[in-house]
Order: C-alpha cells, then structure tokens, then sequence
C-alpha cells in the first residue's frame, strides 16, 4: 500500500507541473507516545522510594497518606477539568461571536485585552483573591480559574478563525453554502489546531493556578504543599509541588494527543 | 453618458442582462461600477478586460451577489435575481478565482461534492459525477480523488477549481483571473484545455482578466472596460483588434494588433505545409534522396508510429559516417497540437533549429509543419478579411441611420 503510493508520486514529479508540495504529516511513532507516560510513572516512582527512605514524622505521616494524596490530587483534577469545560463553553462562542463581520472595527481593541491574560500568570491569583472577597470554596475557585484562562482561549480561537484563508470563505460563499455552513463546515474545522493549543494552554495554567486554590478552601494538592510550608516539612513541600508538576505534564500531554486526534487531515 | 452594451441579433439568446447597474462603496467618491448595462449571450465566454482598479471583479461579483448592488437589475435565464435569495442562485452559477479557494481540509473529492450535496444529489450520483469531472480535467479519478489539495501541484489545484464550479452542471459560471497566478507555460496549457472543454460544455461564462492577449484568446465576445466598469467597446476579439472605437482601446490593445490577431487562428484551421520525412530504419542515402526530390533543406525522420523523432539534413548524413538516421542531426524541437493557435506556433518556431513548428496530434503523430509563410499569409488574410467586415458593418449603419431618419421625419 505504502510502497504503491509512494511509487505514484515519484513517477508524475518527474513533469514539473506535476510536482507535488511534500506531505506534512506527524509521524510521531507509538514509542515517542509512550516516552512521557513512562518518564512521569519513573518520576512518580522515585518520588515514593524517596519519601519511603525517609523516616516520617507524625505530621509527615498524616500528610502523606495515600488517601490524603488521592483527595488532594482528585480535587486537583476536578478543579482543572470543571474550570477548563465552563471555559471552552464560553470562550469558543464568544470568539466565533466577536469575529463576525460586524465587529471588525474594535477586532484589533478586543484582541488586545485578550492578549493581557496570556503574560501575567499573577492574574491567576489576583482573580483568585479577588472572587475571594465575595465568596470561597470549590465554585469560587472554578469563577477565578474560569475568569483567567478564557481569556487565551478567547484570543486563540478569534486569531484561528481570523487566519482562515478569505479566498477558502469566499469560494464557500460562492458556491452558495450558507453563512451558518460556512462557520460550522470550514471556519471552525480550520480553526480547529489553533483553538485546541488554547485549550491545551488553559488546561495547563488552570493545573498551576489550582494550585493556589487552597487559599480559598477548594482543596487541591495546594492543600499538601501548604501543609509542608507551614509545618516546616521539606518532604512534603516537595512531594505536593512533584505532584503537581507530574500532573501539569499529563495533562499537556494528553491534550497533545487531543489535538493530534482532532486536527483535520490534510492540513 | 450612456454605458451600454448590447449584441446584435446574430447572437444567441440572452442569457444574463445587467441593467443599469449600479455599485458605490462607502466612503469612494466615484461608483466603482457606473451605470452599466451588458447583455451576455447563451453559451458564449465574454471577457471583462481592463486596467487594475476599473471595476471589473466588482461587476462580476454582483452577478451571483457576493457584492450587492447599490442598484440596477441583474437578470439570468429571464428571471430577475437582483433580490433572489443569494445562496440559491449561487448554487446555480459556478464560481471560480484566482485563489481558486480550495478547501484544505476536505479531499478532491469531497472539494467537488460541495454543491451537488447541496443541490441534494444522491450519494450515487455524486460519486459518479466526481469521477466524470475528474476525468474531464485530465486527472484520474483513481489517483486524484482522495489526495487533499495540498497535495496538487497550482495546475492540478487550478484544474480542480475548474471541476468543482462545473459540479452542479451550472448554466452560468463567472471566473475571475482564474489563470492569473499560474506560470505562463501551464497557463497556456490550461487555457487551451479549458477551451477545448468549453466547446464540449457549451457554458455561458463571464470570464475576468486585465491580460489583453488572454482576453483575445479565450473570448468569444470582449467588453473593454473603463474606470467605473465604463464599456470602452464590447465586440469579437477580431472586430475590436481591427477597429478600435477609441484611443483607450487602441492604447489597451498596445503595439501588435496583428501579431495578437495571431490568437484568433488555431493550427487546425490552415493548410498544412509538406515536408520531406523518412522512416526510422532508412539509411542516409533515403534522406538525401528525400531532400533531392524537394526544396528544403532537411529531413524529418519518424518512428514507427509516425511520430517525429529526429531532424537530418544532408551535412548531417555525410558527417553521420553511416550511423542510424535516428543517431545523427538534431532533436524536433517545436512540437504544437492542431488545437494550438498561430501564436503558440509562431513563438515556438522561432526558436526552433530550422524555424518552423512541427504539427502532431494528441497521441503524436506528424500531421505536417507551419513555417513562418505561414504566418505571414494569415496575417494578411485576417487583415483582408476584417477589414472587408468593418466596411460592411460602416454600410450597414448607414442604412439604419438613413432608415430611421426616413421614419421620424
Ligand atoms: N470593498 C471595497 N471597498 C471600497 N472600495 C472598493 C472595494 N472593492 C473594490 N473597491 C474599489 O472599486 C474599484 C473597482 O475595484 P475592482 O472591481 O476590484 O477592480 P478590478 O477587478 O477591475 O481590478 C477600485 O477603485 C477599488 O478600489
Ligand atoms: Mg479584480
């Protein structure tokens, strides 16, 4: 199959005209998949023989139970995936709202606020604090992570409807597609790569902010680290912020495997 | 000031009319496209030529509405489209642009489905209709049909462009420089395939360019354009390159009229010239007696097939030591198809080795040879000829003028 194709090509770029602009495909093999989830199970692995050649404390022992962790971390991953779900929801509607013609005027305005977000990570936590004075808990945390990061999900999705070739739209309007099935046929699926790297990029920072969601009693594997800061305990300072990390990586890369599943061939 | 172009009777029916149209964009102090009135006839490619910026896209484009006029009326088929719903006549109008527009993330097939589905064709006769459209533009169906655009050359890009707008067996198609960002030497190729195909189809096509040589070869009827889409004059290609209605054409047309009107003629459309050849497997002695019994000054040697393969002249054979006529002389260069025009040829011959252009077939085969007489003599017919017809169209007038003053008075 392979081998006849590839034969194919080779005879017609023999005539210039039919010469053939190379195929871009990512041949990322099954064991470069397997390279990340091997390398956190190793990470993960010496975090534990680490913490188990220790000799713990009782304070160390009550913050590193294997059903404290399993909260922690399972709020963890409550927090990000609820916080990054409301804000695909908004953002994405939004976005596709805000490219319409009739905002082209202030698209440059709009784009720019949407920019603020992407460089400041500290707005994360004055979001946080700033939800804070009204309310706390889980759904505080989730208003403060939701208000940060739509904001790159709003500006990726804007910049990857804008990128799609105007002659692609016209030759949809053209042929007489309608507006809704130009949107929902080219626009979005074009946009599809860029929209999702900003996903990938909201999962990411909500996993890092979350974090900081034990400031205002949401729990999260901040619980743990906080734990070890304000008892003194290296160990457990450490294994909360390994875990986080650990965390932060899967989640980068099982939306890395998101984005390689959904872009549209032939891209 | 009247901006008008109308045909004659001896045109077929009328198949789009614009009537007084009208289109002024916000803010621009001059209408982009001023009052103009065009009569398009059934099954004719009528060329929209002019300078940048004259409103020729602009026209166009209000025809399937991509632009709404500001106003004025457009009608196609006899029925008034000016306020039909936009993706409805659209679906009937085949569209092609420069940019051609493909869409990425869809294979050729898919690319070429889009408005039989949304003309609601069964699957059946979808897929049968890719493949006949493919095979149309000269690309397999087998190979072709599920690669995605990236994967095409421009030519094959612009080619499925082509088959995409004819899709939907529109009546009408509108193409706005579809040639324009493709080199020139597969242009020219695309060109004649689309003519080739166009006399198949039979399509009634509003066809956009700013190339005055491209206008020439490919239309049936040319309405040069002013600015504000002001017709300058709307003719054959022959009539407006022998009488030009005003300086602007003339200046539009630029020096050449007659070398343009080498456009016109196609190679099939002239007498052939004979020329001395030899099969592949005689020996010198056959060329030199071949070149004794005419007067030119070399041979040309075909296969088996008949298919030209070497030029031997008689200092060829006597240098040649007695090796195969195939081994000796020179390679054919300057090889056009009968479709080709005098142009093509007389571009090709002058480069040539001995200055002429060697006629084949599709599959290859000798049909004869055009030489540079040949050219000459057409020039000077076409001349004769066009000449002769703008007399008779000045009588004419004459007539009517004198007709419909003997009516009023
Ligand atoms: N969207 C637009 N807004 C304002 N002016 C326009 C627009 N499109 C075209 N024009 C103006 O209208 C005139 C005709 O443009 P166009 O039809 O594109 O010309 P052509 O195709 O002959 O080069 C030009 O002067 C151009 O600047
Ligand atoms: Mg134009």
């Amino acid at each position: 199959m392979t081998t006849s194709t590839e034969q194919s090509l080779g005879a017609e770029a023999t005539a210039p005209e039919m010469g053939m602009a190379p195929i871009r495909r990512e041949h990322r093999t099954v064991a470069s998949y397997l390279l990340m989830p091997v390398f956190l199970a190793l990470v993960c692995l010496g975090l534990y023989l680490y913490v188990q050649s220790k000799e713990l404390d009782t304070i160390e022992q009550r913050a590193l139970n294997a059903s404290r962790l399993g909260t922690a971390g399972w709020e963890h991953v409550q927090l990000t995936i609820v916080s990054t779900i409301f804000v695909i929801l908004i953002a994405i509607p939004l976005g596709v709202f805000l490219t319409r013609p009739f905002t082209r005027r202030f698209r440059g305005v709009l784009l720019t606020v949407a920019n603020i977000g992407q460089a400041l990570p500290t707005i994360g936590v004055l979001a946080l604090f700033a939800v804070a004075f009204v309310f706390i808990g889980f759904k505080a945390a989730i208003v403060g992570l939701v208000a940060y990061t739509v904001l790159p999900v709003l500006r990726n999705t804007m910049v990857g409807l804008q990128q799609v070739d105007e002659n692609v739209l016209e030759a949809g309007r053209g042929m007489g597609i309608s507006k809704m099935g130009v949107l929902t046929r080219i626009e979005l699926p074009l946009a599809v790569p860029i929209i999702l790297a900003g996903v990938r990029t909201a999962l990411v920072i909500n996993v890092g902010t979350a974090a900081l969601a034990t400031y205002i009693n949401a729990g999260g594997l901040g619980d743990i680290i906080v734990a070890g800061l304000s008892t003194n305990r290296l160990t457990v300072q450490i294994t909360g912020a390994v875990l986080t990390a650990v965390l932060a990586l899967l989640v980068d890369y099982l939306a890395g495997i998101a984005e390689d599943v959904l872009r549209p061939k032939g891209l | 000031m009247t901006n008008f172009g109308t045909v004659d009777g001896t045109a077929g029916r009328i198949m789009i009319r614009l009537e007084n149209l009208r289109k002024e964009y916000p803010k621009e102090p001059k209408p982009a496209v001023d009052d103009l009135t065009l009569e398009i006839p059934e099954g004719e490619i009528v060329i929209l030529v002019g300078p940048s910026g004259c409103g020729k896209t602009t026209t166009m484009k209000m025809i399937n509405r991509i632009i709404e006029p500001t106003s004025g009326r457009i009608v196609v088929d006899d029925k008034d489209v000016t306020h039909e719903d936009p993706d409805q006549l659209r679906r009937r109008i085949g569209y092609v642009i420069q940019q051609i527009g493909l869409f990425p993330h869809q294979t050729i097939a898919e690319n070429i489905a889009t408005v039989p589905k949304l003309l609601g064709w069964d699957a059946k006769r979808i897929d049968a209709r890719i493949d006949e459209l493919l095979e149309t533009v000269s690309m397999s169906p087998a190979t072709y049909r599920n690669r995605y655009p990236k994967q095409l050359s421009g030519g094959q890009r612009q080619r499925v462009g082509v088959a995409r707008a004819l899709s939907g067996d529109p009546a009408v198609m509108l193409m706005d420089e579809p040639f324009g960002a493709i080199d020139p030497i597969t242009r020219d190729r695309l060109q004649n395939e689309f003519l080739r195909l166009q006399a198949e189809v039979r399509k009634t096509i509003v066809f956009v360019t700013h190339d005055i040589d491209e206008a020439i070869k490919m239309g049936d009827r040319i309405a040069i354009l002013e600015e504000g889409s002001r017709i300058a004059q709307y003719d054959t290609p022959e009539q407006i390159l022998t009488a030009p209605a005003s300086d602007f054409v003339a200046d539009f047309i630029g020096a050449g009229a007659s070398l343009k009107r080498l456009n016109l003629s196609r190679v099939r459309d002239i007498q052939l010239t004979e020329w001395p050849t030899v099969a592949r497997n005689a020996d010198g002695a056959a060329v030199l007696d071949a070149l004794r019994a005419s007067d030119k000054g070399c041979a040309l040697v075909l296969d088996e097939q008949r298919r030209p393969c070497r030029w031997v002249s008689a200092a060829d054979v006597q240098r040649g030591d007695g090796r195969a006529i195939d081994e000796i002389g020179l390679p054919p260069d300057a090889v056009v198809e009968p479709q080709a025009t005098l142009n093509d040829a007389l571009n090709e011959l002058i480069t040539a080795n001995y200055s002429v252009a060697i006629v084949v077939d599709a599959a290859g085969v000798y049909q004869g040879i055009v030489d540079i007489d040949h050219i000459n003599e057409a020039i000077r017919g076409m001349r004769t000829a066009a000449r002769a017809k703008a007399r008779a169209g000045l009588v004419e007038d004459r007539d009517e003028d004198l007709l419909t003053k003997g009516t009023t008075t």
